[in-house]
């Protein structure tokens, strides 16, 4: 029972958090709610028996990621967006319809699929499942994001070091 | 129920009568200590010494006038305050005070930790935590809409994620040597021999990190009295401003408990002078807590010594020392100790 | 004692990932659409989670663990981008930037 009170307590503060994102103009504000999301997540993680995961969500997403959000936009100096002018303010009736039919189509299957299953109480999210199988059998997809983190390091560098001008 | 009984009381404890007036006595300290170094007196008129001085701080913070600017940014000004005391907070729930200690209470026989929650992934627990501190600075310097500010919470952003980085390569070093991730077990480790002198360059790098991640001096550029007048807290009077100097200190009480847990062999007491002497068992545990408060307060003393010592950094040497130095040094000392555990 | 169904993390999951849909559709500012982005991704790991835990079965956290790698990467390039677009255009605002060209 107190589970599944947690399990709503992060739930509600998730999807609030969410929408804040979707619907704030000032993008500060955007950014602290998905904060609040990423923390109400990590919450829901460790419901699932996965603390490994959550620990280094919130290291990763609120510690690195959303640090990264703040500095540009308070460098930028990005103030309250005003409206969207022109054809754009009608995606808000296309957009928002298109959302509701993905979300009741993945909320039927979810729904009518796993009723009766609950969460176990496994070890499957401790350090050394994930260790093992990170060092094992996945070994050549792990040492890949490296790469993949270089690559992206390099190209962040480069964009910022390159004088840019305007070719007309 | 018992254990949630005795978590609660464990978190009382210490933050109620450990932290709290450990910060009150902090502020004393760094006058004292500031006006030795600068021979001269300090305060020495409240009470013995000067001893309710910090009493006499925390009365005026309170009566002071709350203003809050017409200019700033209301919600999240309101609770930047806030946000800067709860990570600082969080780190102590996972810092081993002592060993556990097995009693009975009533008829039922009872393990209690000396440390609030054992978790076993403690580690990244503080890297996690370690990495939360940079919101209240940056939700400050933003919401008090000022150039001042702004600068600091700038500032200070970049400062943490470039620190962030040597501190979590020096824990990566540590862990490679006790091979857990608990802290317990860390410092069970190192009771034959201590981190530091089995991993000298970790613990430097580790000790610079952790000084630029408590903002202190000489990495305190997101507050730099001289060219920002404050930083990030310009605009706080009263007791909210008091709430980020709070901060600021228990982020130095939580370093140096780091520092002792990880470096100087946590509640071990050195030399074997325990085993020698040969004490019931409650009196060890009490030594214990007493040896982990000492080399606690040690580094607190080192803490502001440091800042009463050197000169402040230009911003464009601490990220050269940050990305230049520091880093590669981390990766060298987990290359080395890797070797090290190969060969050994 | 029966613990809480998968079926209500993978609700809240299918909830998060449209109101992503929803960010990325009406919102102008190229970096709040990053943001509905790692909204929509974060959702997905969520529902990662719950197979895992439903399965006994490792891969779904190791794919978590791309996903976060890959999330990183891609901010690190994005906001790169989005720096750079602003020194040139002094804007964030992706009607403003539409044509792909200058």
């Amino acid at each position: 029972m107190l589970q599944l009170t947690l399990f709503y307590i992060f739930a509600v503060l998730a999807v609030l958090g969410g929408i804040m994102v979707v619907v704030h103009r000032n993008p500060i504000y955007s950014a602290l709610s998905l904060i609040l999301t990423l923390f109400a997540l990590a919450g829901e993680y460790i419901l699932l028996m996965a603390h490994f995961i959550a620990i280094v969500h919130i290291a990763v997403y609120a510690g690195a990621i959303m640090v990264l959000f703040l500095f540009v936009i308070m460098l930028l100096n990005i103030r309250i967006e005003e409206r969207a002018p022109g054809a754009l303010r009608y995606m808000v009736y296309i957009g928002v319809p298109m959302a509701a039919i993905l979300f009741l189509q993945l909320g039927y299957l979810a729904f009518k699929g796993f009723q009766e299953v609950y969460v176990k109480n496994t070890d499957v999210g401790t350090v050394e499942r994930i260790g093992q199988a990170l060092f094992s059998k996945y070994v050549l997809p792990f040492e890949i994001t490296s790469i993949l983190l270089v690559v992206a390091m390099v190209g962040a560098v480069y964009l910022s070091k390159r004088k840019l001008e305007i070719v007309e | 129920m018992l254990e949630a009984i005795l978590a609660l009381i464990k978190i009382g404890v210490v933050v109620f009568l450990v932290i709290l007036p450990l910060v009150m006595m902090l502020i004393l300290a760094e006058r004292r200590v500031s006006a030795f170094i600068q021979n001269r007196l300090g305060p020495n008129r409240v009470g013995w010494q000067g001893m309710m001085q910090p009493v006499a701080d925390g009365l005026k913070f309170l009566f002071k006038e709350d203003v809050i600017p017409g200019h700033v940014d209301r919600f999240l000004y309101l609770i930047a305050p806030g946000i800067i005391l709860f990570p600082a907070l969080l780190t102590f729930a996972v810092v081993p005070f002592g060993d556990q200690l097995t009693t009975y209470i009533g008829h039922t026989l009872v393990t209690i930790r000396f440390q609030i929650a054992d978790l076993n992934v403690g580690v990244l627990y503080i890297v996690a935590v370690a990495s939360l501190g940079v919101y209240g600075l940056v939700i400050g310097g933003y919401s008090s809409n000022n150039k001042y500010s702004m600068l600091g919470g700038l500032r200070s952003s970049a400062q943490m994620i470039s620190y962030e980085l040597p501190l979590g390569l020096a824990i990566i070093s540590v862990v490679m040597m006790s091979g857990s991730l608990r802290l317990q077990d860390i410092v069970v480790d190192q009771y034959e021999i201590w981190n530091v002198f089995r991993q000298p360059l970790g613990f430097i790098i580790f000790l610079v990190a952790s000084f630029a991640e408590t903002n202190r001096l000489p990495f305190d550029l997101p507050e730099a009295e001289q060219e920002l007048v404050g930083g990030y807290h310009t605009e706080y009077s009263s007791m909210k401003f008091a709430s980020f100097f709070l901060a600021e200190y228990i982020n130095m009480i939580t370093a140096s408990a780091l520092i002792t847990t990880l470096f100087f062999g946590g509640w071990h007491v050195p030399f074997g002078i325990l085993e020698a002497i040969n004490l019931p068992v409650l009196w060890e545990q009490i030594i214990q807590i007493l040896a982990f408060s000492l080399k606690t307060l040690f580094f607190l003393f080192f803490f502001i010594w440091v800042r009463w010592t050197l000169p402040r950094f230009r911003y464009d040497q601490l990220m050269n020392l940050g990305w230049k130095s520091m880093v590669p040094l981390g990766l060298l000392n987990i290359v080395l100790t890797a070797i090290g555990i190969a060969v050994f | 004692m029966q613990g809480i169904p998968i079926s209500h993390f993978l609700v809240l999951s299918a909830i998060l990932f449209s109101l992503g849909v929803i960010g990325v559709t009406i919102r102008r500012n190229a970096i709040v659409i990053f943001m509905s982005i790692e909204l929509m991704l974060n959702a997905v790991n969520l529902s990662f989670l719950a197979f895992s835990n439903y399965l006994n079965n490792v891969e779904g956290q190791i794919f978590v663990f791309m996903v976060m790698v890959v999330a990183a990467a891609e901010v690190a390039v994005g906001l790169a981008i989005i720096v750079a677009i602003f020194r040139l255009r002094e804007t964030v605002h992706v009607d403003d930037i539409k044509l792909l060209k200058w």
